[in-house]
């Protein structure tokens, strides 16, 4: 009998070595240990026994019961591993260096520039307005201290449409409506009215590589007991070096505009040559980037506010001029274009 | 406006200053300098005065002639000249040996075989104006060798000033007005100008004169006789055209030059055509010769100087033909006056006519400034003629005088507005520079504003402001942020929205963004096959290709994609812009912003396209609003819409716009091989939508069950019809659909949905689940939906 258990061991020893996959191990586990297994088997000839002799067969068929079982697993994990390397073996090598597939959408470069101007004011706790194209007359002019006959109507080509009213040649067009709208807030609650409004403008003029007559401006306000110039400047330069990421010099010059006294041109030193003049700067070192100024007394109060007892600033940024200035775009009319070529390269906020 | 600081230094002593520095500050504080700035006479040295001595004809030239010149050294020069002026005794400009003129180094050289030391020199060769007709003439009483810089006035700084900075303020048009700033800046005094006394001809008679019109302001004349002088003195010729004018005569040229000095346009007549002055408009329109020699149309609304009712100037624009100085001319009357600027304006409008006089009068001149000017021309005139008399006594009528401005304020003011300390003591110093009568009591101030300051620019409190801080310099301001309390913003709705929208559409399915303009693209359009609709006009548009303000971004859209063919296989554009869709009841435009989407391919195949654009609009609608759109059908009504497959697109029963296939016709002209579709949505009902908020659903413990159903639709019946079918049934199991397969061919169109039950109390039993589905099996065969094989 024991001569049966010692010949199906080396024979369970011999057939495993030949194994070379999992399928065909299960196969041989079955073979020896399943149902009809011939170890299996063994235990059905034990009736056969005397008590003494089943008691030692038993031991010796547990033991190589349990020995096969133990060859079956180590092999299975042998096999596995063989399977993993296998498979590692298999995978190719990749060519990372092959060219990257780019392919994505682009915003409108205004977009962009817009967005960063909004961030900067809206920490600063300002509102972003949204207005219309078509204004009124009221709006855009009379309402911001340019009555009928002003010589700054002279100033800007305005698109009139057929029933009088007109594409709005400014944002202040909004100025108004927005001091109305908040002006309830600011006297009841002394909530400051604190807004900027970006928006689509319209003069009617002749284009070419510096000149459009559809452009982008961006208009901001605030009112409160206490705004004065030195704030003006500090929003202002703040505002500027937020957008650029750099500290920004700028520098105020009188000008006149009829919504605000006093009025000022702004200028920022040249971001190409840092001042020191070039071509892009007329060689002055400075570029005009930004009308501003304290809120005349009469657009205060034709917007329900008592100029006695509030101060404001206004400003008017070219968010076009702003554009091209910040990406280097040379022609204003890429911009419009709708030019793939041209304006697909604005994939991302560059910050 | 060109300015010469040698004219402003008349008036203002900047010794020890540095003058260029002032320029700058000027810039800074009052008006805009242009960058370039112009040293007159810097290129020129070595040109003294040399008086001709004897001429011989050149053997071999016509032109030339061989001089001998007396330069003031011991010797005669030779010079071989091709001037025709040439004369002996005449004295010109003589460049030495060794003179520079411009980029030119006079040197010893051979002309026509003659030696030649020098070259005689025209006005223009100087630099001192543009006659270039012969060698410069000058006066006897100079002596030979002097140098022309120790003379006249060659060196010079001048300086250009941007004209639209000086829109608001009517005392700068003049060189004096500009001494009284830089005076300021300076911290100098601002000289008196000198003036005639005019009062010494009151017992002349006076010129019939009569203002018959509110428009003139006021109008000063006096009549002169007897001129002898006819060209101007050399410096004032100087001033003049290094100011950008041309030297007529010396009558003309004084006038101008009254002009830029005082910013006062004045205007000589031959008094024979002026006996009697009136100022007035016309009943009926006419025509009326101007002294350019142009016939212009006036019409009823210009106003006119004439001769009783025989009209010879237009008022402040400019004289007429008929009562210019000529030859035979013997009196003058010289006219200073002022009208109202408005009208001078809409005169130089109607016709298209500017000249250097209206551009002042446009500005609100001071009428307190008519009869200085006068005095001035006067003291001027006799100074440089002094043959010439005043046969008038002076003759003025001021119908229209501005109020005297009186500004009443206190320190506190300033300190609300500027947010520095500027101290009382500044605060005077400055205003009163700049000509403001200011008495100061402890901290108020009440100030009175000059004449040339009162007839439009400085009329409020604020106006002050800006006198004081721009001369206290903004450069030297502290720069402090604000003490507001802060209070918490909410940004626009549909601002929010559109934001998400950008970039769900550039980071999620790669479109890009593009901007167009407002009005239809006529030409590119009509070009593509779709006719501009007819909407709202821009009012007299010169250009017909950007009249009509567009109803629709599509049309736009659909121009840009042929920009674009070509750019890549396939690409997606969108513009978040206005449009125009006709007016209200009140004309006025119904404006709306919409989202436009377009998207062009040439590889995914129509279906695959157009399901590609509505699954992008229900999407970016989930996200935002975290609701399901719908759609239903919609007639073709413009020419780019494709008929079928045109749908509505709705939100909470709001309609928002439409999708579709771009009509055929248009589409082979934008590219034969490509498929178009498009979209476009109102943001405004987009965003009126309120969101739906998140509400979490604890996920099951238990395990789901699926049931998949194969069914068959009939003809025209849609999806959304068999959706009725199972949301029809009462039941909280059913957990979702999806459709897993579909089979289709010409015949067949067939879809097998999988049906997700699921309970978060207990395992189902498949019997509750068949027998929902037995429910739905029923209500779909209501609708002939076969259930397959």
């Amino acid at each position: 009998m024991d001569s049966k258990i010692t010949g199906l061991k080396a024979k369970l020893e011999e057939e495993l070595s030949g194994i070379k996959n999992l399928v065909d191990l299960d196969k041989v586990r079955v073979s020896y240990l399943g149902k009809k297994g011939s170890i299996t088997g063994l235990m059905k000839a034990m009736k056969d026994l005397t008590n003494e002799q089943r008691k030692e067969f038993g031991k010796n068929v547990n033991e190589l019961k349990a020995g096969a079982a133990k060859l079956i697993e180590e092999k299975t994990a042998e096999l596995k591993e063989m399977e993993i390397q296998a498979e590692i073996e298999s995978m190719p090598d990749f060519d990372i260096t092959t060219p990257v597939d780019l392919t994505r959408g682009s915003y409108h470069p205004i977009t962009l520039v817009q967005r960063q101007c909004e961030t900067v004011f809206k920490s600063m706790g300002f509102t972003v307005e949204d207005y219309s194209e078509v204004v009124t007359d009221y709006e855009c002019f009379e309402s911001v201290n340019i009555p009928k006959h002003h010589p700054a109507r002279d100033m800007q080509d305005t698109y009139y449409l057929e029933n009088g009213q007109l594409l709005k040649s400014q944002t202040s067009a909004a100025q108004n409506a927005i001091l109305k709208k908040y002006s309830k807030n600011l006297i009841e609650n002394n909530v400051p009215i604190k807004a900027i409004f970006p928006g689509r403008c319209f003069r009617n003029e002749a284009t070419d590589a510096s000149h459009e007559n559809t452009f982008f401006q961006m208009e901001g306000v605030m009112v409160d007991k206490d705004i004065n110039i030195s704030n003006l400047i500090y929003f202002m330069k703040t505002m500027l070096s937020e957008v650029f990421r750099k500290d920004i010099k700028v520098r105020l010059r009188p000008g006149f505009f009829p919504f605000v006294e006093p009025g000022f041109e702004l200028d920022i030193n040249c971001l190409i040559c840092g001042g020191d003049g070039c071509a892009s700067c007329g060689h002055s070192g400075w570029l005009e980037l930004c009308p501003c100024g304290m809120i005349h007394p009469e657009v205060l109060k034709e917007g329900g506010i008592d100029p006695e007892e509030y101060t404001g600033f206004a400003f008017g940024l070219g968010l076009t001029r702003l554009a091209m200035m910040k990406y280097g775009i040379k022609d204003i009319r890429d911009l419009n274009s709708g030019s793939l070529k041209a304006l697909s390269q604005f994939t991302d906020d560059d910050e | 406006m060109f300015l010469s600081m040698n004219w402003i230094s008349d008036f203002v002593d900047f010794s020890g200053l540095d003058k260029v520095e002032l320029i700058h500050q000027f810039s800074l504080s009052t008006a805009e300098v242009e960058n370039e700035i112009f040293y007159k006479g810097k290129e020129l040295s070595g040109v003294v005065v040399a008086e001709i001595k004897s001429i011989l004809d050149h053997p071999e030239s016509k032109k030339l002639h061989l001089l001998k010149v007396d330069a003031g050294e011991e010797e005669l020069t030779d010079v071989v000249c091709g001037a025709p002026n040439v004369r002996v005794g005449m004295k010109t400009a003589f460049a030495k040996v060794g003179a520079q003129i411009g980029e030119i180094t006079i040197t010893p050289r051979k002309l026509a075989g003659y030696d030649s030391f020098g070259m005689c020199c025209s006005e223009a060769e100087i630099g001192i104006s543009d006659d270039n007709s012969g060698i410069m003439e000058i006066t006897d009483d100079v002596a030979n060798g002097t140098d022309l810089k120790d003379i006249y006035e060659i060196d010079d700084i001048v300086f250009e000033v941007d004209n639209k900075s000086l829109t608001n303020r009517p005392d700068l048009w003049g060189h004096y007005g500009i001494a009284r700033e830089f005076a300021s800046l300076a911290g100098r005094e601002l000289k008196p100008l000198e003036l005639e006394d005019l009062s010494a001809y009151d017992s002349l008679d006076k010129v019939d004169l009569k203002i018959e019109d509110k428009l003139c302001y006021r109008y000063s004349c006096l009549q002169f006789e007897n001129i002898k002088r006819n060209t101007s003195p050399v410096n004032m010729r100087i001033r003049l055209f290094y100011c950008g004018m041309r030297a007529i005569n010396f009558l003309a040229d004084l006038t101008n030059y009254l002009m830029l000095e005082m910013g006062q346009p004045m205007h000589a007549f031959d008094s024979r055509k002026v006996g009697a002055i009136r100022v007035k408009r016309f009943d009926k329109p006419f025509k009326f010769e101007t002294l350019d020699g142009v016939e212009r149309n006036i019409d009823e609304n210009t106003l006119m100087i004439c001769n009783g009712d025989i009209p010879v100037a237009i008022a402040g624009i400019m004289g007429g033909l008929d009562s210019e100085i000529v030859e035979d001319t013997t009196t003058l009357t010289l006219e200073s006056a002022t009208f109202d600027a408005a009208s001078i304006r809409k005169s130089t409008v109607r016709l298209a006519h500017r000249t250097d006089a209206s551009m002042r009068y446009e500005k609100s001149l001071d009428p307190e400034m008519t009869v200085t000017a006068v005095a001035r021309f006067v003291k001027l005139l006799r100074e440089y003629d002094p043959e010439v008399r005043v046969v008038s006594a002076l003759t003025d009528e001021y119908a229209f005088k501005y109020d005297t401005v009186t500004l009443d304020f206190d320190k506190s003011f300033v300190d609300k507005y500027t947010g520095i300390e500027i101290s009382n003591d500044e605060i005077v110093k400055t205003l009163t520079s700049l000509g403001f009568k200011v008495k100061l009591s402890g901290d108020s101030f009440s100030v009175i504003v000059p004449s040339w300051r009162a007839t439009k620019d400085v009329t409020i409190k604020a106006d002050i402001i800006e006198e004081i801080t721009r001369i206290y310099g903004y450069d030297n301001f502290d720069v402090n942020t604000t003490r507001s309390p802060l209070y918490p913003v909410r940004m626009d709705e549909i601002k929010n929205d559109e934001e998400k929208i950008k970039d769900m559409l550039v980071k999620r399915y790669n479109l890009h963004e593009l901007h167009s303009y407002v009005w239809a693209y006529a030409d590119e359009q009509k070009a593509l096959g779709m006719e501009v609709e007819p909407n709202i006009k821009l009012n007299g548009a010169t250009n017909p290709n950007i009249e009509t303000i567009r109803k629709s971004i599509i049309p736009t859209q659909l121009c840009q994609v042929k920009t674009n063919v070509g750019y890549s296989a396939d690409f997606g554009i969108f513009e978040i812009g206005r449009v125009v869709e006709g007016v209200d009841e009140n004309n006025l435009c119904i404006e709306r912003k919409k989202l436009a989407l377009t998207l062009y391919s040439k590889t995914k195949g129509m279906k695959n396209l157009y399901f590609e654009l509505r699954d992008i609009l229900a999407t970016i609608t989930d996200d935002i609003k975290h609701k399901a759109l719908t759609f239903k059908p919609k007639e073709a009504e413009h020419s780019y819409e494709h008929p079928v497959n045109l749908y509505e697109i709705i939100l909470d029963g709001k309609t928002l716009g439409e999708i579709g296939i771009v009509h055929p016709v248009v589409s082979k002209k934008i590219d034969k091989k490509a498929d178009i579709v498009f979209a476009e949505i109102d943001m405004e009902t987009f965003a009126s939508v309120e969101n739906a908020s998140i509400t979490y659903s604890e996920p099951s413990k238990f395990p789901p069950m699926t049931y998949d159903l194969s069914v068959e639709l009939p003809d025209k019946t849609f999806y959304a019809d068999l959706m009725v079918c199972w949301n029809e049934v009462d039941t909280d199991l059913l957990k979702g659909t999806r459709i897993v397969d579909t089979y289709d061919t010409d015949t067949i169109h067939s879809v097998t949905i999988r049906f997700e039950f699921g309970s978060n109390e207990r395992t189902l039993e498949s019997s509750e689940v068949q027998s929902i589905m037995d429910k739905i099996i029923e209500n779909l065969s209501k609708i002939n939906v076969k259930l397959r094989g």
